[in-house]
């Protein structure tokens, strides 16, 4: 029965792995391939561990694994979102078909905090970009 | 009738191959990556497959000394990527 329930957990577990993959090859841009990948590994590697949880059954593993889990779910999605910051802030193109983005303006280009107030017109936002320097070739 | 032990090799080799194309998967990406955001992605991916890779090699071959592995690997997964995203906010407007 513990197997069952392993091999379950097990291939669960890697299916969604699979999953992350191919979303992270098919989706049109950097953020909706992050969306697919983060949760979907987050969710994965949750159940691959907990397999291994019901596998062994001893103290020292369950809670091992157990901290692995919780590891896991704290640090994927706070490292998904720091990338995602800082892919914004370079300037990482959205995909043609995207209806809003909320974050236009809400941010100072400079100092990377938020200020709505400043920089609410194309104007102010050109002013700053113009003043930055020169950006590389690779984004 | 499969017994138990037969259960868990022929899952094992299933969920590594499923790991392993998720690899190449991720590879692919981090390769044709048009940004380097969607490298560093590609990365996190594939260290998260290696914690996979290295918990249903603990349950395969009966070593749960393996786990203690896979929690350094989710510590360098996190360092890895959290530096990568400092180097790319950085890199701009230095």
């Amino acid at each position: 029965m513990t197997e069952i329930i392993t091999s379950f957990l097990l291939i669960g577990g890697a299916g969604f792995m699979l999953l992350a993959a191919i979303g992270l090859l098919r989706m049109p841009d950097l953020f909706s391939r992050m969306q697919a990948a983060t949760k979907t590994s987050t969710l994965g590697a949750g159940s691959m561990f907990l397999g291994v949880a019901v596998f062994y059954g001893d103290l020292g593993i369950v809670s091992r694994s157990l901290l692995v889990i919780a590891f896991l779910f704290l640090t994927l999605p706070v490292s998904a979102h720091m990338i995602a910051r800082a892919a914004y802030f370079v300037g990482v193109p959205l995909w043609e078909g995207t209806v809003v983005d909320e974050l236009h303006g809400a941010y100072n280009p400079i100092t990377h905090e938020l200020d709505s107030k400043s920089f609410k017109t194309e104007e102010d936002q050109k002013k700053i970009v113009h003043s930055l320097p020169a950006e590389s070739e690779e984004r | 009738m499969l017994g138990d032990f037969e259960l868990l090799t022929l899952t094992s080799n299933l969920v590594l191959g499923m790991l392993i194309l998720t690899m190449m998967l991720s590879f692919i990406r981090l390769v044709r990556g048009p940004s380097l955001p969607d490298r560093v992605v590609a990365l996190d991916l594939i260290g998260s497959t290696v914690a996979g890779i290295i918990a249903v090699y603990a349950v395969a071959n009966r070593q749960p000394i393996f786990v203690d592995v896979a929690i350094v690997m989710a510590l360098v997964i996190f360092l890895g990527t959290i530096a990568f995203a400092r180097f790319v906010e950085k890199r701009i407007t230095r």
